[in-house]
């Protein structure tokens, strides 16, 4: 039997055939997630190139030809002429690429110190298991929020634009972190005085080498669930901050700051210009929280 | 009981010192201060002169005090975008965000828990089903596109309720509340309905699957099997048991609510503390991010506090032995 | 002889699933008579605590009744509506639960629980109600009852709590006890007061007992007649001495062997081979055949003879003939 076929016939994959959520939840994310990778081949635009504006096409509707210009746009265009369909593809990318990077810099965060915490204990133990407690008395946004003005306060004034992305990941991974460390220093406690690692500390293996071979891969499917469920609200969090104006700058919109521009046509008519972004933003942090809830279904029998 | 209050306070006061040594260090090493305060034209004089009147000539720990110090006073400093003083600034929005957050929190708290109640005991009906599965949408979608869903359908569409502001206020004594006008009332509904939605959802969910933990219970079935009606088995004997755990839960949502008032304050431009915050950090204006961090955890810590006291008058297992016999007759 | 008070006949208990319909409790007859005791024993699975549910109408979805009778009084019950049998619950038969730590609520008072259901059951004052309330504590035993009334139940030893639990489902004075393992999660030295307790308010006021247990020693302590059932279906019915001393059914004579009674004065238990089948697995013919000593062709294949008037135990080939 070959590989493929193997993983078909076991029960993740059953389980996962036999959930109609779980199946459409992926489709949903494969496809977003294709269109955003590959967005400059797929934009019919690029929404950020100055030369392919035309001021002409501002508020096309969508799947009209403009009166003007006698273009079509799948779903018309912005107050700049830029195409819908375009920006939300290159939108899409940011938020992405802000939630991956920011859920992958936390896990790594919250891995490592989960995994020190777990198996050193003493003084480090206690300091940074009380720095998680204070900081989980507060919602993440609210400490995202925080990280992100202090972190723009230290860069300089020039640079803040171009390193907001930057400034999104880092502020959102730190907001994340304790949930990971937690569960990895929950498992690295039980793991620890099991045999096998005692068998391989009395073989003389250094503690780094016992922490990631032996115990971490015990730990990573818990570790994936927090992760898939993370990225939904790493999402969330990035299109709010960057809604809020305190996030992707609208020369690197993100679907947030796209939504907080459309915002300002609500009243005058121009519901194409919020609508496709909020949808898109909407498709994709429900089927991403969907397939989290079902892969945490999945992994823990026990919680069935 | 006595020993255990004490410690609560005692973490409690820990957890403050903590979160105002970090709004401290913003205040001190996020920029620099005397730069943020004094204009192109100063002379080394102003700078020194500056330093001293700050105390920043003065070693960590003394600054780390005076800062303490001026905090509790509610002195902290001055807006580097206003030039007013911070604590005014914020006593003034503050009657804003109390009154959104209250009335949303009303709303959350009233709709959870009925329809937590609702769900639980109705679970196999169409009603309860369409309700679980709307939440679950619902805690999908950002607050902030609920707000806007509200503006579009019912002050852009409709035309029904006003899409931003609080309305007329009425000052009573320094307090502006939004309470006493009928275009203020009109104004909390949608920023209420948008604050609160999130909220409900959890405490619903939270409830629900409480109350169907509780009604598997034996002391449930052997309710039942004593012929009590299912209104004495639910609301008698279900009810109260399902409330404990969700209390917990219940009271630090209302911290959070607090805090996502900030999104819904800027979906609506509601002029409260969220606001204030936000516009704080686009203009880098770090005193006013310091006392708003301040502000929100000593509500934070308090609002926790009194949830670990609450559990006591609830529970009477909680309760030592000689105070339950103390309290009855 | 005194009233019957209960009758079952031919219950039947069914719950689908996905794969099949399982018979927790398979065409089991019996009944009680008032002030009578009868014991039913068997291993965890068997059905008689499914059997005890269905008579009180607590059976939990998906299980429901799908054949035979149940008359109190002469009535039928089992086809009543919900709410006229929560009438007859607690009013007119009790129940004791097996675990008294868990059957009390722990947010209300000794007090507030046994007012609300008198005054769900009796026509009387509030006063009346504890006043009531007060004499049934002090029935069971409970010391200095006037002032434990207020108490809440995690105030009261385990034994003290299941005499409460006793005091409930007395108190607005049923005339059948169902009694699910009263006594299983007590300590041992409380064990036989509490069936004692029991035994002795049940005999003063006539009130008939289903004492569902696993315990022999406590059906040859507390039991006038045993009912021993099997995968769901009754094995044996009759006088305790009977059924003690001379079991008829090869099942019973296992269960005996395999029971350290002390009057018995075996000195090595013997054990059953094999177990008890799964609900989805029952063999044809008689459920104890692949497990009996003494089977034969005719076990496996015909259907196993029910329990008649007159015939004491299920089988084709009892071990004592039937008393005529």
């Amino acid at each position: 039997m070959s590989a493929f076929a193997r993983a078909w016939q076991s029960d993740f994959a059953w389980s996962f055939r036999r959930s109609p959520v779980a199946v459409v939840s992926f489709i949903v994310v494969v496809v977003l997630v294709g269109a955003a990778v590959f967005a400059p081949l797929i934009a019919p635009y690029d929404p950020f190139d100055p030369a392919t504006l035309n001021l002409m096409n501002g508020f096309s509707k969508p799947m009209e030809p403009n009166a003007f210009t006698g273009e079509t746009f799948w779903l018309g265009t912005d107050d700049q002429g830029r195409d819908v369909f375009s920006t939300i593809l290159y939108g899409m990318r940011i938020s992405l690429f802000v939630g991956f990077s920011a859920v992958l810099f936390a896990m790594v965060l919250g891995i490592v110190l989960g995994l020190v915490t777990g198996y050193v204990g003493g003084w480090t133990e206690t300091i940074i298991m009380r720095i998680a407690d204070v900081q989980l008395t507060f919602p993440a946004i609210l400490v995202a929020m925080l990280i992100f003005g202090v972190a723009k306060g230290f860069t300089p004034v020039h640079l803040r634009d171009e390193m907001a992305i930057w400034v999104l990941i880092l502020a959102i991974g730190l907001s994340d972190w304790v949930q990971f460390a937690r569960v990895v220093r929950g498992a690295t406690l039980v793991e620890k005085n099991k045999e096998y690692t005692q068998a391989a500390k009395l073989i003389g293996r250094r503690p780094a080498a016992i922490m990631f071979w032996h115990i971490l891969p015990n730990v990573m499917s818990p570790v994936l669930v927090i992760a898939t469920i993370s990225l939904a609200l790493a999402i969330i969090a990035e299109a709010t901050l960057s809604f809020l104006g305190v996030g992707a700058p609208p020369t690197q919109p993100s679907l947030g700051t796209l939504i907080r521009i459309g915002q300002g046509f609500l009243f005058s008519g121009e519901w194409w210009i919020i609508l496709f972004p909020a949808v898109t933003l909407l498709a994709l942090a429900l089927s991403v929280n969907l397939l989290g809830d079902w892969l945490r279904d999945a992994l823990n029998p026990r919680l069935r | 009981m006595l020993a255990y209050a004490i410690r609560r306070v005692f973490q409690s006061i820990v957890v403050l010192l903590v979160v105002g040594l970090v709004a401290f260090s913003m205040f001190r090493f996020v920029g620099d201060p005397v730069d943020n305060l004094l204009g192109q034209e100063r002379t080394d004089a102003d700078i020194e002169r500056l330093r001293g009147v700050l105390g920043l000539d003065q070693p960590f720990p003394v600054q780390y005090a005076k800062f303490l110090r001026g905090a509790v006073q509610g002195n902290f400093g001055v807006s580097y975008r206003q030039g007013r003083p911070v604590g005014e600034i914020i006593l003034e929005r503050l009657p804003a965000t109390l009154e959104l957050a209250a009335v949303s929190a009303i709303f959350a708290m009233v709709f959870g828990v009925v329809l937590g109640i609702f769900t639980a005991i109705r679970r196999h009906g169409w009603a309860a089903h369409t309700i679980m599965t709307v939440s679950l949408i619902g805690v999908s979608l950002p607050t902030f596109l609920i707000g806007i869903l509200l503006i579009y359908v019912f002050s852009v569409e409709l035309g029904w309720l006003p899409s931003f502001g609080r309305g007329d206020v009425v000052n009573l004594g320094g307090w502006r509340t939004s309470f006493l006008t009928e275009s203020g009332l009109k104004a909390l509904i949608l920023p209420s309905i948008t604050l609160g939605l999130y909220q409900m959802t959890l405490i619903m969910r939270l409830v629900r699957s409480e109350m169907l933990e509780v009604l598997r219970q034996d002391y449930i079935r052997f309710a039942r099997a004593r012929g009590l009606p299912d209104r004495l088995v639910h609301f008698r004997h279900a009810l109260k048991n399902t409330l404990v755990p969700v209390i917990t839960v219940t009271g630090l949502q209302l911290g959070s609510i607090i805090a996502f008032a900030i999104i819904t304050e800027t979906v609506f431009q509601w002029p409260g503390v969220g606001l204030l915050f936000i516009n704080a950090i686009q203009f880098v204006d770090i005193p006013v991010m310091a006392a708003y961090l301040m502000l929100i955890s000593v509500m934070f810590v308090s609002i926790n506090l009194v949830v670990d006291l609450l559990y006591f008058a609830i529970d009477p297992r909680l309760r030592s032995d000689r105070a339950s016999a103390e309290a009855s007759p | 002889m005194a009233e019957r008070v209960l009758r079952v006949a031919d219950l039947t208990v069914e719950i689908p699933t996905r794969h099949a319909v399982l018979r927790p409790v398979d065409q089991v007859g019996f009944d009680i008579a008032a002030g009578e005791v009868l014991g039913v024993v068997g291993e965890s699975g068997a059905g008689k605590s499914m059997t005890g549910n269905a008579v009180i109408g607590l059976l939990d979805p998906p299980a429901r009744i799908t054949g035979g009778q149940i008359t109190l009084h002469g009535e039928r019950i089992d086809n009543l509506p919900a709410d006229q049998m929560r009438r007859i619950r607690g009013n007119e038969i009790g129940m004791v639960f097996q675990d008294p730590l868990t059957s009390l609520n722990p947010l209300l008072t000794v007090r507030e629980q046994l007012t609300e259901t008198i005054l769900q059951h009796l026509p009387v004052s509030k006063a009346e109600a504890e006043a009531r309330a007060l004499a049934g504590l002090e029935e069971v035993g409970i010391p200095a009852a006037a002032r434990r009334l207020d108490a809440y139940p995690h105030q009261f030893s385990g034994g003290m709590r299941q005499r409460v639990v006793i005091a409930l489902a007395l108190c607005a004075e049923p005339s059948l006890i169902i009694a699910d393992e009263p006594t299983t999660a007590l300590d041992v030295s409380v064990q036989a007061q509490i069936i004692a307790l029991l035994k002795r308010l049940c005999r003063e006021r006539g009130t008939a007992v289903m004492l569902i247990t696993h315990d022999m020693g406590v059906i040859a302590e507390a039991a006038d007649r045993v009912a021993v059932m099997y995968a769901g279906r009754l094995a044996e019915l009759g006088d305790v001495r009977d059924v003690l001393t001379n079991p008829a059914h090869p099942y019973t004579a296992g269960l005996m062997a395999s029971t350290p009674l002390a009057a018995q004065g075996h000195h090595r238990l013997n054990q059953i081979p094999g177990t008890m089948p799964r609900l989805d697995a029952i063999p044809d013919g008689c459920a104890f055949n692949p497990r009996c000593p003494r089977v034969a062709d005719k076990c496996r294949k015909e259907p196993r003879p029910r329990v008649e008037e007159g015939d004491r135990a299920s089988c084709w080939f009892p071990l004592q003939e039937a008393v005529a």
